[in-house]
């Protein structure tokens, strides 16, 4: 069995700083993580392989700076680490991304052996548009599940997989074939310590770097800015509510939660009705 | 859609000043549509936010709104269709075969891109739920054209594009994003963030009704069960009329029970910001802000959120915001109406029990009268 893995590195979110004058990201030393929803993807991709035997495959696409992240994956245990880098995708919005990344599995799957699974994570944090797995499925003509809490059944015999699919209200329990595409949630499984031997493999393991040209890319023009449909048109900071907050603070010998509740009260004036209706249990 | 890599470049070269001309097999796209979205015979209120919001493009525009209806004919498509007129629709475009009993993308991939191909709009507006996400990818590169997810702001450019904006870089700063030279322009929108439109109980209009093109046997994913949440309080978030959340300034997860008594003596939903999901102080299905939940209550009282942009936009649609904070800089002061410079954990306690006091005695006084 073979699996594929699609990571992405970012940069650790809660870290980014904005420049105040220019509005532009300040990308210096701010250090980078894997995204941390791919790692239930990529811990859900190893339980199967423990499991049903077969390799795991990481894949990124990124600057080459990016071969951090998939190293930190072979430490995880991820038996092979592919990037694919190329100044061609530069600029790449999701549907450029979903093509690179689709050609990719097409060439990881000449090459290695064609995947049962591809795993990816819900979104990434810093563009968290959730909609890359959705086209790297469509690309390859793949059943696409999104929001998957649990592989709760597994037969590669039988080429059959039983996924639970958070949905709106509930959970869809959905059987489907391979290959196809799963989407993990979080919070649904914890990576696991990488072994001491995965980490020496990992120092040495070769991480396979494609270009565009490699990976199998006929059309630049499906990537990066140009395979793009989407324009970045203005990236600017909200501005600022014309009028700050009131502050209340406590009055002579009075109580500062009183103040505040009479505040909140002269301000919604129906509010305090229903409240206590609610209260009164309505 | 786009998860901008590039940092925003003022130089000439970059997305920016891309120019991009609308080939001439596109010009015959108009009109704006709204995919209605409904599961187990519920349409979830997303959609009617929409109907607002596709209602004041299609007057910009001077086209028609559509809804489009998918589903299993039945009771429910035809209440949809029916609250679809109430809710602004000109039209509706209608998919009803019993493929499409429950959510399956392979199915409505296939009807929303068939409509699509055939009756060609230029926009089209999804909810960015669970279902809306999952089909508007799919959909989206099916059509090889734009989409632009979570949208905080739609708008019509003088030349007559989608202007989307959504947070970006985490919540960071805001992008505007276009689809120039493809059709139809794509954009998702979270619960929440618009607002509910004024429904006016109006005739069923225009229908239009179109065959789906796949039957069962070419679905090969099939639905084995439905398992409904219990604990249906996880939905009320977003719809909540009082909501109380706490941030890092609670300083421990145990002190987050403080939010939770205040929210519990309001009969609030309790929610947090993201760093105290990311912490595992608090489950991710109350997370409020960009990634999490968008909330439009009556009152929000913030305790102890410093109002990082990626919160803000969660919460901006609230009537009144009042914030308590230790630090009188912290930008949740830049959006809340009212503000406590204190320290949260030593206050909410005293705003539990004068809320319950006032609450109780209020209620006595009207019960004796």
């Amino acid at each position: 069995m073979h699996i594929v893995v699609c990571i992405k590195q970012v940069p650790d979110s809660a870290q980014i700083r904005v420049h105040p004058v220019t509005n532009t990201i300040m990308r210096q030393g701010v250090p980078t993580i894997i995204n941390p929803y791919d790692l239930f993807a990529l811990e859900e991709a190893m339980r199967l392989r423990d499991k049903f035997g077969g390799e795991v495959t990481v894949l990124t696409m990124g600057p080459p700076s990016a071969e951090d992240s998939l190293r930190k994956a072979l430490t995880f245990g991820a038996d092979r680490a592919v990037l694919l880098t190329d100044r061609f995708f530069a600029g790449s919005d999701t549907l450029a991304t979903s093509f690179a990344l689709a050609t990719a599995i097409t060439k990881i799957g000449e090459t290695y052996g064609v995947p049962d699974l591809v795993f990816t994570g819900k979104q990434t944090i810093d563009g968290d548009t959730a909609q890359v797995g959705p086209g790297i499925a469509k690309r390859l003509g793949l059943i696409q599940v999104t929001y998957v809490a649990k592989v709760a059944d597994f037969d590669p015999a039988g080429r059959t997989i039983t996924l639970e699919r958070r949905a709106e209200g509930g959970t869809q329990v959905l059987k489907s074939k391979l290959p196809c595409l799963v989407a993990m949630l979080e919070a649904t499984n914890e990576i696991r310590r990488g072994s001491m031997e995965n980490a020496l493999r990992a120092a040495r393991a070769e991480v396979v770097k494609w270009s565009a040209k490699d990976a199998g890319v006929q059309d630049m023009s499906k990537c990066g800015l140009k395979g793009s449909p989407t324009i970045v048109k203005r990236v600017f900071a909200p501005s600022a509510r014309a009028e700050k907050a009131k502050f209340i603070e406590a009055p002579e010998g009075g109580n500062l939660a009183e103040a505040l509740i009479a505040e909140v009260f002269a301000r919604q004036p129906n509010l305090e009705a229903d409240l206590t209706a609610l209260a009164r249990g309505f | 859609m786009s998860e901008p890599k590039t940092p925003p470049a003022p130089a000439a070269g970059g997305r920016a000043s891309t120019k991009k001309e609308l080939p001439e097999h596109f010009k015959a796209y108009k009109h704006v549509w709204v995919y209605i979205e409904q599961e187990r015979g519920q349409v979830h209120p997303v959609s009617w936010e929409l109907m607002g919001e596709g209602r004041k493009l299609a007057d910009k525009l001077g086209v028609e709104l559509g809804a489009v209806v998918l589903g299993a004919e039945g009771e429910t498509v035809r209440g949809a269709v029916a609250e679809a007129f109430c809710y602004g629709a000109d039209i509706a475009y209608v998919v009803a075969d019993p493929v499409l009993t429950d959510y399956r993308n392979e199915a409505y991939t296939s009807a929303m891109t068939d409509l699509v191909n055939t009756y060609k709009p230029e926009i089209l507006l999804l909810g960015a739920t669970t279902l809306g996400r999952d089909l508007a990818g799919a959909v989206a590169t099916t059509l090889l054209t734009g989409l632009t997810a979570d949208s905080t702001e739609l708008d019509v450019d003088t030349d007559g594009s989608l202007a989307a904006t959504r947070p970006t870089f985490g919540g960071s700063l805001l992008c505007t994003i276009y689809t120039l030279n493809y059709r139809p322009q794509m954009a998702t929108v979270r619960p929440r963030v618009m607002s509910m439109p004024i429904r006016v109980e109006k005739p069923v209009g225009r229908v239009i009704e179109h065959k789906l093109g796949v039957a069962e046997d070419d679905i090969i994913t099939k639905i084995l069960s439905f398992l409904p949440d219990r604990d249906s309080n996880k939905a009320n978030l977003a719809y909540a009329d009082v909501v109380v959340a706490g941030g890092m300034g609670l300083g421990s997860p145990e002190n987050f029970q403080l939010v939770k008594n205040l929210a519990a003596a309001m009969g609030a939903e309790f929610g947090c910001s993201r760093p105290l999901v990311q912490k595992g102080w608090v489950s991710s299905d109350r997370q409020i802000g960009q990634t999490g939940k968008t909330i439009r209550p009556r009152l929000y009282i913030a305790a102890g959120i410093s109002g990082a942009i990626q919160h803000r936009v969660g919460v901006e649609g609230a009537d009144l915001i009042v914030a308590i904070n230790t630090d009188k800089n912290a930008p949740i002061f830049d959006f809340a109406h009212v503000g406590i410079v204190t320290d949260a954990v030593r206050f909410l306690p005293m705003l539990t029990e004068a809320f319950s006091k006032r609450l109780s005695a209020h209620s006595r006084d009207k019960l004796a009268s």
